[in-house]
């Protein structure tokens, strides 16, 4: 086993694998920029070895400071997290150099998956359905009006080595996408180094329906069912729940074999994540793609991308099913087995996650700060993975969650009464955090009910 | 971001938020038009783009790239 590890991130996600690590007798290191310095991971860490200055291309974007940590502390594996470095397989292959062990898939897999038009052809090929689009990056405005020409109207603009809903926009006409693919090149240069774009058909009535997946030291991939995070402003995801209120046992059966083909066309190993879009525009059974599309017609799910990383919302997964996804991350990349039997996995209950930003709840605006006051909901099935404490700074150079608030029921009754419970008790004073917004959910009988789409935020903030 | 007027010509554009400027637009001395972007600053992983809330005149641009606001720092003065 792995017996010493680098966690190569900050805030509450370095804390939450710090904690399984500690709790698997390995050694702990963690890295972190001078902004940082007094946050729970840094201090909670064996060692914490300063890396740079705050913006996050002069620390947790530095690979040579973070590798040269992992020497310095002889650290034996590597884990990045999500976000910064953790889908580089530059930075993948560099660590494994190094003589580290990767926690994990390998570089090739992060490197097919990286790039949206690569993996939307990919799972084309593999049988995975994927949503009218173009199969090569659009090069200029005039190309994109004229891929939209055959795809039909409204189409999502999207870079293709994107992520975090960075430089989307979804557009009606050609005046639209003409703006909009002029928004998503100068991100997409920004943001991801690369200038391609592509075009995909929009579905405007959907749920946002993921599916876990642990890609065995053996090569087998399992599926351990689906997290629903239709809940979203501004393309990035603010609440999830598992099992989805909008997939029955047949789809979710279907959902998972999709998502074990596209883990094993890339050979995937370790905790990944394979989303997709559900199309609920026409009710059960979906609507009809338009004209050219590589799926059959009369597919209600389309292949959107895969996270080759522990995902964010991966604690709804294990309150379900009761396995620590760090854990198997940390085993896979030894080589080792996983702790539980594959065939013997079940399902309890129902969970939620409710991210708690930094942001202002009416128009989601950041909001900096100090915090002056943190008090922790707790009681039966509460899990909090929170990034900061009492006196931290909340500075502007990274993002803005503050902590996840996970909840597990006994069922979506339950969950949602102690999600509202814990909601009431989370105080956080000094800056302005979405609680209030989460509240507002938690109550709103279209997030109740449980049939809802990626527009329930905009009829909660119209 | 927020504005507040001395007069009806002079407004000061204040951040509203601790904020990276990203990128700076407009220059002194440029006439902007209502809802121009002046300046782009970046929080928390999003671009805030600040506008000229009414047509004038640039006098005073307090910001460059790279420079760190504090929410109410002065970003510039359109009259």
């Amino acid at each position: 086993m792995i017996e010493s590890l680098l966690v190569a991130n900050r805030g509450e996600i370095a804390r939450r694998v710090l904690a399984t690590a500690r709790r698997m007798g390995i050694r702990t290191v963690a890295v972190y920029s001078e902004a940082d310095a007094d946050l729970p991971f840094a201090r909670e860490a064996d060692e914490a070895v300063l890396i740079g200055p705050p913006p996050p291309a002069h620390s947790y974007l530095d690979q040579a400071a973070i590798l040269g940590a992992a020497r310095r502390t002889g650290a034996q594996a590597i884990h990045p997290g999500y976000g910064f470095l953790s889908e580089n397989a530059d930075f993948a292959r560099e660590a494994e150099a190094a003589g580290l062990i990767w926690v994990g898939p390998p570089p090739a897999a992060i490197e097919q998956m990286g790039d949206k038009i690569s993996a939307r052809n990919m799972m084309a090929a593999a049988g995975v359905p994927v949503a009218a689009g173009t199969a090569e990056p659009v090069s200029d405005a005039d190309s994109a009006v004229a891929a939209a020409a055959v795809i039909g109207y409204p189409v999502m603009v999207k870079a293709a080595a994107g992520g975090g809903g960075i430089g989307m926009s979804a557009a009606a006409d050609d005046a639209e996408l003409r703006a909009a693919f002029e928004t998503a090149r100068s991100r997409a240069e920004r943001f991801f180094a690369s200038p391609d774009i592509l075009l995909e058909r929009y579905v405007t009535a959907a749920r946002h329906v993921e599916v876990q997946i642990l890609g065995l030291a053996s090569g087998q991939v399992l599926a351990l069912g689906e997290r629903d995070c239709s809940v979203q402003r501004r393309h990035q995801k603010v609440a999830e729940e598992t099992p989805s209120p909008g997939v029955t046992p047949e789809l979710r059966g279907r959902l998972e074999a999709a998502a074990v083909r596209a883990g094993q066309v890339v050979g995937y190993r370790g905790a990944g994540t394979v989303e997709f879009l559900l199309d609920v525009s026409a009710g059960p059974g979906g609507r009809p793609p338009r004209s050219p599309v590589r799926a059959e017609a009369g597919e209600e799910f389309f292949f959107l991308e895969m996270n080759t990383r522990l995902q964010v919302e991966h604690p709804i997964t294990e309150l379900v099913t009761g396995i620590d996804l760090v854990e198997q991350q940390l085993r896979i990349a030894a080589g080792a087995g996983v702790s539980f039997q594959p065939r013997e996995v079940q399902y309890r209950g129902h969970a939620l996650e409710l991210r708690v930003y930094a942001e202002d709840p009416r128009r989601f605006l950041p909001s900096p700060g100090t915090i002056t006051e943190w008090a922790e909901p707790a009681g039966p099935g509460i899990r909090v993975d929170a990034g900061y404490a009492a006196g931290n700074q909340v500075t502007p150079f990274y993002d803005p969650l503050l902590a996840k608030l996970c909840v597990h029921g006994a069922d979506r009754e339950q969950a949602l009464r102690r999600a509202r419970d814990a909601v009431a008790s989370f105080r956080i004073t000094g800056l302005k955090t979405n609680l209030p917004f989460h509240a507002d959910l938690l109550e709103s009988v279209v997030f109740s009910g449980g049939d809802y789409d990626t527009s329930v935020v905009s009829r909660l903030r119209p | 971001m927020g504005i507040e007027g001395e007069d009806r010509h002079v407004t000061e554009v204040r951040a509203e938020m601790v904020a990276n400027v990203w990128k700076v637009v407009t220059a002194e001395g440029e006439h902007v038009s209502a809802d121009a972007t002046l300046v782009i600053l970046e929080s928390m992983k999003m671009e805030i783009p600040v506008l000229a809330e009414q047509p004038g005149t640039v006098t005073k641009l307090a910001v460059a790239e790279g420079d760190v606001v504090q929410e109410g720092d002065l970003i510039a003065i359109v009259e």
